[in-house]
C-alpha cells in the first residue's frame, strides 16, 4: 500500500506506523525512520510553508519511484507543515518488504528527495526574527547517490 | 474574476501578501510590470520557477495564464 500525507498537527509516528504494519502481513521487515525538529541554540520555532498541488503530488510521486525501484509491500510518507517547536516530529518514512535490505533502502532514498527535491521553504525563529532556510550542497550530494 | 499569483517562500516576505490577485490575460512581460521590481532580482532570475494551476512550467518566459488560473512564485526549495 502507499500512504502519502501532509499534516498540519503534531503527530505519534506509533499511531501511523503501527497501522502500516499491520496492513502487511508476511513481511520480513519494517524500516522506519522518523525525524525530529533540531534543538539547535536559540531556535525558537521552526515553519514549513508548502504549496498544496506540487507538494503532494511530488510526494506521491517520490512514493510511486520508491515502490518502482525497490522490492516493497508497501511505503508510508508523512510531513510536517506548520510551526514546529524542537523535539517535535517532522518526518516519518516507513517501508514494509519481505526482506530487510528494500525497505532500509527505500528510506533511505526517500528521505533524501525529501531533504533536497521536495516543495517545502522552511524557516525558523531566532530572538524573535524568522529567517529563511536556503538549500544545502549537501542535500544535492545526497541526491545524486541515487542517479546512478 | 482575473488570475491569481501565490507568492512562495521569501517571495511572499517581499511582496506582504501570500497572493495577490492581478487581470487576465497574463504573460510573463504582463507579470513583470504587475510586479514592478517587487521581486528585486528574484522574478528574472532562474532560481525562482513558475507553475500553472499545478503545472511547473519548463519555460517561464512561455507564461501564459488566463482568467481563473492559479500561478504560483516558487523560490529555491529549503527541502523538508
Amino acid at each position: 500500500m502507499k500512504d502519502v500525507r501532509l499534516l498540519a498537527d503534531p503527530f505519534n509516528p506509533g499511531q501511523l506506523v503501527g497501522p502500516f504494519t499491520n496492513a502487511h502481513p508476511g513481511l520480513g521487515g519494517v524500516c522506519t525512520f522518523v525525524g525530529e525538529v533540531r534543538g539547535d541554540d536559540g531556535v525558537e520555532a521552526l515553519e514549513l510553508t508548502h504549496y498544496e498541488p506540487l507538494t503532494l503530488a511530488g510526494m506521491d510521486a517520490l512514493a510511486d519511484a520508491a515502490l518502482a525501484r525497490f522490492d516493497l509491500m508497501g511505503i508510508l510518507i508523512a510531513h510536517r507543515v506548520g510551526e514546529m517547536r524542537a523535539g517535535e516530529p517532522i518526518v516519518l518514512v516507513s517501508a514494509a518488504a519481505r526482506h530487510r535490505r528494500s525497505a532500509i533502502q527505500a528510506v533511505d532514498f526517500a528521505m533524501d528527495h525529501l531533504k533536497s527535491d521536495a516543495w517545502f521553504w522552511k524557516r525558523e525563529k531566532r530572538g524573535g526574527q524568522w529567517h529563511w532556510i536556503d538549500p544545502r550542497p549537501e542535500d544535492h550530494a545526497d541526491l545524486a547517490r541515487w542517479t546512478s | 474574476m482575473g488570475v491569481k499569483l501565490v507568492f512562495l517562500g521569501r517571495l511572499a516576505d517581499l511582496t506582504g501578501v501570500a497572493e495577490r490577485e492581478v487581470s487576465a490575460p497574463l504573460d510573463w512581460s504582463t507579470l513583470l510590470d504587475a510586479l514592478q521590481g517587487e521581486l528585486g532580482g528574484w522574478l528574472a532570475s532562474d532560481k525562482v520557477k513558475l507553475a500553472v494551476n499545478g503545472t511547473l512550467l519548463a519555460d517561464k518566459m512561455a507564461l501564459q495564464a488566463n482568467d481563473g488560473d492559479e500561478v504560483a512564485l516558487l523560490p529555491p526549495v529549503s527541502g523538508g
